[in-house]
């Protein structure tokens, strides 16, 4: 039927483009859960999209876009982790909102909190629960994006998952290198966020 | 009063269900999903139609040379 070496008609090339589009907000919020830095987060994505244009025709029409894209940025990733380009570092100024407080508990959660504390998960189990417990995927999806068995995937997020909760539930949350600075801005943000009254209008 | 239900002692359950910061961990996602495109992802995109496919991927042998740094060591 459709050959996969069959050069792509503009057509094709045009749906492709299409679909990458689509999917790049998904690829940001998956690079940013992996490398912590959204500037970083970015360059990945980038090249993400130049190498997933240049691999086009291994892309198979009709499947996720999503799924093979990640492929993509994941190894990105580990690439640059290997190149020691990314250590994981978390910029405060991601996410300093806060979570509807669970009920009968006094502490709310706050979003910074949490990617903080994603940060300092293993990079494995850390990809893992993105990718199912952020983005959606099912195991099995989320298998085969990372290359494994579904087993270790299931082991990964429930290990991941764990941690997580014990961490937040103690508040026992390792601080990083760049605290001070990061901490700093932060607050400066916070403080603009009140100033502006925004502070109400986080919670969606 | 004590409350009537007591509190499992010796073996702590394993979560079964979604932790409470779950939700949480889908807002991070969601967040960044729904945030504006930075002009650069604009600029790129609109780069693609330039770059030949073809040559980005060599002669299609899975390894696709990173730019800018050949021999990284």
């Amino acid at each position: 039927m459709s050959g996969k070496d069959q050069p792509r008609t503009a057509a094709d090339k045009a749906e492709f483009k299409r679909e990458l589009t689509a999917v790049v907000p998904h690829l940001r919020a998956f690079a940013r859960g992996l490398c912590g830095r959204p500037d970083m987060a970015d360059d990945l994505v980038q090249e993400t999209l130049l190498k997933a244009w240049a691999a086009q025709e291994r892309f198979e029409p009709g499947t996720s876009m999503r799924a093979w894209t990640f492929v993509i940025l994941r190894n990105a990733y580990l690439t640059d982790m290997r190149r020691n380009r990314f250590r994981g570092e978390y910029d405060e100024g991601v996410a300093e909102r806060i979570l509807t407080a669970p009920a009968g508990q006094e502490e709310p959660i706050h979003l910074s909190d949490l990617h903080r504390a994603l940060l300092t998960l293993q990079p494995e189990r850390r990809e893992a629960l993105l990718l199912v417990g952020a983005g959606g995927f099912s195991y099995e999806e989320a298998a085969e994006i990372c290359g494994c068995a579904v087993g270790t995937i299931k082991s990964r997020v429930g290990r991941a998952r764990a941690t997580l909760t014990e961490m937040l539930a103690n508040g026992d949350i390792p601080r990083r290198s760049t605290e001070d600075d990061a901490a700093h801005r932060a607050i400066l943000e916070e403080l603009d966020e009140v100033a502006a009254g925004n502070l109400a209008s986080t919670r969606g | 009063m004590p409350s009537d239900r007591k509190p499992p002692s010796a073996s702590p359950a394993p979560r079964r269900e979604p932790p409470e910061w779950a939700d949480g961990l889908k807002q991070l996602y969601d967040s960044v999903v729904e945030e504006d495109l930075p002009d650069a992802f604009r600029d790129l995109l609109a780069r693609l139609d330039d770059i030949d496919p073809k040559r980005g991927s060599g002669q299609g042998g899975g390894s696709s040379p990173s730019p800018g740094g050949g021999a990284a060591a």
